[in-house]
């Protein structure tokens, strides 16, 4: 299998004694939509620095398709494109400038430049803000900036952090949609993200970082097996004094029209449903109580991991 | 990258570097003119008429060549510190530092942005003593060369601040602390002749005076030291600046964590 990132044994120390990352081994496959996940201050967003060489590596080794960022750094990174966290654009300058420059500093000839810059800004929404100044763009428009930027220079590998932070639905899922196109004309995409919906509608593998270790890294699909229990949240249509016997194990009562069912792996919803209908309880609506992958996130990391950090 | 493509690079970070001075017109350009103008009508026109002549040539004549360079040491260090400083402290500086592009090419990039602010300056404030006196110029060449080499050497300390500055004041300080004092002692307004033995001997451990000095012989052809010295000076700052602005470029925990 050919990777579009290797890390082997990927450590960093910062300099006031900081452990950000403890050997990490991770591997994306050419091609992937990749999710790195884990809590606030887990590593991602170091190992994300030390591959744009914001952050030197105290040891291990990194590879961006096969190249060693230690042998031909500059080779490696411009198979990279970042979208960082925080917004690092000169707010005084233009997209337009934002997006052309980028693409100068990667050798790309002024009309090349221009003709692409028109492309990302037209493709992410933003060809009409052209000349306006970065500063005064909404946060969702400066986001779609730094995306446009990134991939200016037609990254082979994306990696996105955070990239619909502060982003509202509409937007986020419009950006989800682009880059499900961006992914599907064969650039690997590695994403973290708080938002675990959203690694799960988009990628297909997967890693958990935790105190700077990697926790989890397998498919999408094989950790949402390893799920032993969802919670469900029901609406009643009339109000209940107390929970049948045969429900009582499973069954909880939020209040007297709302009643939370603990649903095993090995369970069938018909079952509940036809004790439900024996009890004369009728049910208008249903939802999932937390994302499926919130589960298994927080099995994972700890619940103090992730209230703590 | 391939040769081009660092060319490509040079020239994106030199545009932008001029586009952003050039914006900013009023705060780049306009106050060297106005202060160095103030220089002319007040120690040149109003004082200088008192003194006489400085060297065998009259004052004023004398001052010129002095604020002229004094105008492109602080153009080309505030470029750079400025600029360099705020896209470090604003973040943009990443764009850079996560790009193929070699550090010595965004080096020698920002050090150009500083020289064409610091000449640009330079030729604003010659064209204003025109309005003071005639000037007449004893060597091109040595005018153009001291002055594109002063440019470049306080364009590199400018970077080596802006890489070591963690606030807006550390980026202030040198200029102030060190830089001022280093030019109005180095020559500009007087000839080092009139200052006693010790303070003679002093002076000429200030490299500003002997960039001051070559620039002078520029116009007038008189300098208070030796030019080939002058030139070595200026040389090996430069060396020595570019070589750590390079290290630090590469290696600064203040760039890179």
């Amino acid at each position: 299998m050919k990777f579009a990132l290797k890390t082997t044994q990927l450590s960093k120390t910062y300099g006031n004694g900081v452990t950000a990352l403890q050997g990490v081994d991770l591997a994306v496959p050419q091609g992937d939509f990749y999710a790195l996940l884990g809590p606030n201050g887990a590593g991602k967003s170091t190992v994300i620095s030390v591959l744009g060489s914001l952050v030197i590596k105290t040891s291990g080794r990194v590879e961006v398709f096969g190249v060693d960022i230690d042998n031909n750094f500059p080779q490696a990174k411009s198979f990279l494109g970042v979208v960082p966290q925080e917004f690092n654009f000169n707010i005084f300058e233009t997209p337009l400038q934002i997006v052309r420059n980028q693409a100068g500093y990667y050798g790309i000839d002024r009309r090349t430049a221009l003709a692409r810059t028109e492309k990302y800004l037209t493709l992410l929404g933003l060809w009409k803000k052209r000349n306006d100044q970065a500063g005064q763009l909404s946060g969702g428009m400066k986001r779609r900036l730094m995306i446009a930027r990134a991939l200016v220079h037609e990254p082979r590998l994306l990696i996105l952090d955070e990239p619909t932070a502060g982003v509202d639905i509409e937007i986020r899922r419009s950006m989800w949609d682009f880059l499900r196109e961006i992914n599907r004309s064969g650039t690997t995409i590695i994403l973290t993200t708080h938002y675990l919906e959203e690694a799960e509608h988009l990628c297909r593998n997967i890693g958990i970082i935790d105190s700077g270790k990697l926790v989890e890294n397998t498919s999408m699909r094989e950790l949402l097996r390893q799920l032993h229990l969802e919670t469900y949240v029901l609406d009643l249509e009339r109000p209940l004094a107390t929970i049948p016997v045969a429900l009582d194990e499973a069954a909880r009562l939020i209040d007297p029209t709302t009643l939370e069912i603990d649903i095993k792996k090995e369970e069938h919803l018909n079952d509940f449903y036809r004790l439900l209908s024996d009890n004369d309880i009728r049910v208008n609506s249903m939802r999932n109580k937390a994302n499926r992958l919130e589960e298994l996130f927080i099995s994972r990391v700890g619940p103090s991991s992730v209230e703590g950090k | 990258m391939t040769p081009r493509e660092q060319w490509i690079a040079y020239a994106t970070i030199v545009l932008k570097e001029i586009t952003r001075f050039m914006r900013i017109w009023q705060q780049t350009l306009v106050p060297p003119a106005i202060s160095t103008l103030l220089y002319f009508v007040i120690f040149g026109n109003l004082i200088g008429k008192r003194i006489g002549q400085m060297d065998g040539f009259d004052y004023m004549d004398f001052l010129v060549p002095g604020l002229i360079l004094m105008a492109v040491i602080n153009a080309s260090y505030q470029n750079v510190v400025g600029s360099f400083f705020g896209a470090k402290w604003g973040k943009s500086l990443e764009e850079l530092l996560v790009s193929p592009t070699p550090n010595s090419v965004i080096l020698l990039a920002y050090v150009t942005g500083g020289v064409a602010r610091g000449l640009l300056v330079g030729l604003i404030v010659t064209g204003i003593s025109l309005l003071f006196t005639d000037l007449n110029v004893f060597s091109i060449v040595m005018l153009t060369s001291v002055a594109i080499l002063t440019a470049i050497l306080f364009a590199l300390a400018g970077f080596i601040n802006a890489i070591f500055a963690k606030t807006f004041d550390d980026v202030t300080m040198v200029p102030t602390f060190v830089l001022l004092p280093l030019t109005y002692l180095g020559g500009v307004f007087y000839s080092i002749h009139l200052l006693g033995d010790f303070w003679q001997q002093l002076s000429k451990a200030n490299p500003i005076l002997y960039m001051v000095n070559a620039f002078r012989y520029g116009f007038l052809g008189i300098s208070d030291v030796s030019l080939s010295i002058s030139f070595a000076m200026i040389g090996s700052f430069i060396v020595c600046f570019f070589a750590l602005s390079l290290y630090l470029l590469t290696h600064s925990k203040r760039l890179r964590a």
